[in-house]
């Protein structure tokens, strides 16, 4: 392939010969522009007499010098091109190459500081009118006139219940573990290691059994609800609910929340007897305490009142995930990466709000003495 | 001369999103037992149209009389009252993947009547009959092909027998003869039934074979720039934008 040019009489002469396919040659490429660009001209002639393979490397060429040559006002002719070539060209300056001017829709900082609170506070009050909607919903529901399926309840509660126990208890043991490990390096100090036993108890029981399963839950049916929900929402199938005039809190809502907020608790229960468990494997194994010793120390610990805020937070947390989950689910856009949006929002969202809502029911069972 | 009882009056509506306006002021009345088609090109607000007609979207201002009755600014229980009487036929047919054919075709009516499970698999069967899906309840949405989903989501927006039916897009993503059935379809259901359609659709193919009104929706200008017959709007285009859309661009005016 040879690319070559030359001047005479303020007219340039480009040729194009041999082969052109792939054309990278870049030095030959700018030394043409450069010329053409610094070089006096009227008229331009653009010869492939010689031409025989071509692709669209040399077509960029070509429209390069063309809208230069536009540009510049110089005339310019096509020698000997290829009918194919030649319509390949005339197409590529047949499209209007002037897009409409891009709107600028940047604000100054101060208005669009403005403008992000109360879009906030729209996403607030949406939440707050959401979270209304599933509690008329749960109303209707007790009084036996919620429109939903008792098949998709018991989906439901399928999937959030026997499926999810392997996760939570591998999970939760190997936290009761960790927490056990941690703790006995600190208690040898003093040299009572058996009270990792009351440690480990405690910890999970109170609270760490409620909160590894409702991250747990988080990731794993959460999420799930975000991407089905959003994937209907996609395939308008949340239209037809709502032109049918169904609520979508009742028939979509209501099947995930009750499901979970049933099997949180017991979950919970799950995760803190794992966490025990867990526990004692460090116990017994690592720091040569008897089994026997292990659990009376463990029950001894063991405090009704510790066991029952931990359920009441994990049945908490199951409120917590399904609005999360169920409010991304029917807020998501209509292409497939809003359903990739909101799984994650669902995720971070019921993370932040289950870390927030433990924050308040610490601070309230404080003041209650519990 | 033949008798014209308007069924839905639009008047002075406009509709977009946030501050964009798609369309501004626009006017136009579908009589009953009309196949009422609204054409433009893409992204015009034909879409968004539909869904402020179903009261998925609130317009911007304007007003929508359905039956004499103000739809858009009705409330929720009379809105549901009206979409009582209305079907729609998605793009995508919008099943619900989760139910076979039967329990979405029976789903709206046990929200709306009190007939026995019965009763209601009598209709669900009709319905699938009617629309060439007979023996068909028991598959689920995933097991039957494109043409079939939107036949099934045509049986399910004609279980209420409904007296307008809203398509949106019916014949896209169809082969030329499922959307040639389709079209047959709906031509049947509109004469045996006396169901009002209102087609969103810019398949011309589908425009001639069955629309005997339309608008059509200018992106450019914001407004209706042709009204009336899709056959009429062709022999006598009122201007060279409709003439462009009906011939694909290949016939210029005069």
């Amino acid at each position: 392939m040879e690319l070559s040019h030359h001047i005479s009489r303020q007219n340039m002469t480009v040729t194009f010969c041999g082969d052109f396919v792939n054309y990278t040659d870049d030095k030959a490429k700018e030394s043409l522009y450069d010329s053409f660009e610094h070089t006096p001209l009227q008229s331009l002639d653009i010869d492939c007499t010689g031409l025989q393979k071509w692709d669209s490397t040399l077509v960029v060429i070509i429209c390069e010098l063309i809208k230069e040559a536009k540009k510049k006002s110089v005339t310019f002719q096509m020698t000997g091109f290829p009918d194919s070539l030649k319509r390949l060209v005339d197409l590529a300056f047949s499209v209007n190459r002037n897009p409409p001017p891009h709107e600028d829709i940047s604000l100054p900082w101060l208005e669009g500081l403005g403008s992000w609170g109360v879009s906030r506070w729209h996403a607030f009050c949406k939440g707050i009118e959401f979270i209304k909607q599933t509690f008329a919903s749960l109303g209707r529901m007790f009084i036996g006139k919620a429109v939903f399926r008792r098949v998709d309840f018991l989906f439901a509660l399928e999937d959030c219940s026997y499926k999810a126990i392997a996760i939570v208890s591998v999970v939760s043991f190997m936290v009761g573990l960790i927490l056990a490990f941690v703790g006995a390096i600190q208690l040898r100090i003093f040299g009572v290691e058996i009270y990792v036993a009351s440690l480990v108890a405690i910890g999970m029981t109170r609270i760490m059994g409620a909160i590894m399963t409702g991250i747990i839950m988080s990731g794993r049916t959460g999420a799930s609800y975000a991407a089905t929900i959003g994937t209907m929402q996609v395939n308008e199938e949340i239209d037809a609910l709502r032109t049918m005039g169904i609520p979508v809190t009742d028939f979509l809502v209501l099947p995930r929340i009750s499901s979970l907020i049933i099997t949180m608790p017991i979950l919970t229960m799950l995760s803190d007897f794992m966490g025990v468990l867990g526990g004692a494997a460090v116990g017994v194994f690592m720091l040569d305490i008897s089994v026997e010793e292990y659990w009376k120390y463990t029950y001894a610990a063991l405090k009704i009142h510790n066991f029952l805020v931990g359920l009441f937070h994990g049945f908490i947390y199951g409120f917590v995930i399904a609005i999360c989950g169920c409010y991304y689910g029917v807020n998501c856009g209509r292409n497939a990466d809003s359903v990739g949006v909101a799984t994650t929002k669902a995720v971070v969202s019921s993370i932040v709000w289950m870390i927030l809502v433990t924050g308040l029911m610490t601070v309230i069972f404080e003041e209650m003495g519990l | 001369m033949i008798k014209t009882t308007p069924q839905i009056e639009v008047r002075n509506l406009t509709i977009g999103y946030d501050d964009y306006v798609l369309m501004k002021d626009i006017s136009f009345t579908v009589n009953k037992g009309d196949i009422f088609i609204v054409m433009g090109g893409s992204g015009c607000g034909k879409s968004t149209l539909l869904h402020v007609l179903t009261g998925l979207k609130a317009p911007k201002s304007g007003k929508i009389f359905i039956d004499g009755l103000n739809f858009a600014s009705a409330s929720p229980e009379k809105k549901k009252d009206l979409m009582r009487h209305c079907g729609i036929l998605y793009q995508s047919g919008a099943l619900f993947s989760s139910m076979t054919l039967a329990e979405n075709i029976a789903l709206p009516l046990q929200q709306y009547t009190d007939y026995s499970d019965k009763v209601i698999s009598e209709l669900v069967s009709l319905k699938l009959s009617l629309v060439g899906l007979a023996g068909f309840e028991d598959f689920y949405p995933s097991e039957i092909s494109g043409g079939m989903k939107k036949r099934a989501g045509l049986a399910r927006a004609l279980a209420l027998d409904p007296e307008i039916l809203y398509c949106d897009e019916p014949s896209a993503g169809l082969d030329p003869i499922s959307s040639k059935l389709l079209d047959d379809l709906i031509l049947d259901i509109n004469k045996s039934l006396g169901t009002t359609f209102v087609i969103v659709t810019h398949e011309l193919a589908s425009i001639f074979a069955v629309g005997n009104n339309s608008v059509f929706l200018d992106s450019g200008s914001k407004s209706i720039k042709g009204y009336g017959n899709p056959k009429d709007l062709l022999k006598n285009p009122p201007n060279d934008i409709v003439l462009n859309f009906l011939t694909r661009g290949e016939k210029e005016h005069g």
